[in-house]
């Protein structure tokens, strides 16, 4: 079990079941630089493979640069999957960020 | 949305003098003042405002690349530029690592899908290494804006 990031065709002992949820991109600015760099830094602290998906693309949860490629926009659904032995917990503190609009005060634009 | 929607190529430049975060922050934005895409009157505070943002959280997102940005309502759509510095800047990344390669971002604060958009298009196009080696190694703002034409004729964005 070295490398764990090379795609392996060993279908693993512990049959790493991918578990899913779906999430909506609630806060008004959308999916941008720093909700991208808070959900990276959630999906990092588990060990199970994150990826969120949407209509025509994945994007691995724990990159920022990956994670800004969706381009989620407010009121976008997303499914979030999660493969790997917390896949429970990983999903549902994600899905939690989400709810919680990132920590995001929806700020009127400075005007 | 494609770089040459965002980007001024007037205001790129190849090597930064800068050597602070906010030194090449306001380098940037002078860069904007200078190619007429901002007002000289709006310079400082884009400058405060896209500061105070880095506050938040910086925006070097890793692998050499900062995308500082901010809202400002002195724009009515959105402007960007890009800049490398030979040496790197400490930018208090995400991974640590110094900054070569800045796009600075300055939207219209209603119109948070275009950031979004030219958001998507930086990161998809700076998943390619080379493209990332290539724009890092340029030797002057026409190699730049060669390269950022190049990404836009085949990175489809959608």
């Amino acid at each position: 079990m070295m490398a764990d990031s090379s795609p392996s065709v060993h279908s693993g002992d512990h049959s790493a079941a991918t578990m899913s949820r779906e999430v909506v991109v609630i806060n008004a600015a959308g999916l941008h630089a720093r909700p991208a760099d808070l959900l990276a830094r959630e999906a990092r602290r588990w060990q199970s493979r994150i990826e969120l998906v949407n209509d025509s693309q994945r994007a691995d949860g724990k990159s920022i640069l990956d994670l800004l490629t969706l381009a989620a926009e407010a009121g976008t659904r997303l499914v979030v999957e999660a493969t790997g032995p917390d896949a429970r917990e990983a999903l549902e503190a994600i899905g939690s960020l989400f709810e919680r609009r990132f920590n995001e005060h929806e700020d009127n634009p400075r005007s | 949305m494609k770089f040459s929607d965002f980007v001024a190529s007037e205001a790129i430049r190849s090597q930064v003098h800068a050597t602070t975060k906010e030194g090449v922050i306001r380098e940037m934005a002078q860069s904007l003042v200078d190619s007429g895409k901002i007002a000289e009157a709006d310079l400082e505070s884009i400058v405060k405002a896209i500061l105070k943002r880095e506050e938040l959280g910086s925006t070097g997102i890793g692998r050499g690349v900062a995308v500082p940005h901010t809202k400002h309502p002195s724009v009515g759509k959105l402007v960007g530029t890009v800049a490398v510095s030979q040496d790197g800047i400490n930018f208090e990344s995400l991974d640590g690592e110094p900054v070569q390669l800045f796009f600075l971002l300055v939207s219209p604060p209603d119109r948070p899908g275009d950031h979004l958009r030219a958001l998507e298009n930086i990161s998809r196009q700076l998943r390619d290494e080379g493209f990332c080696q290539q724009l890092k190694a340029a030797k002057n703002p026409i190699d730049i804006q060669n390269l950022l034409v190049e990404a836009d004729s085949h990175g489809v964005a959608t």
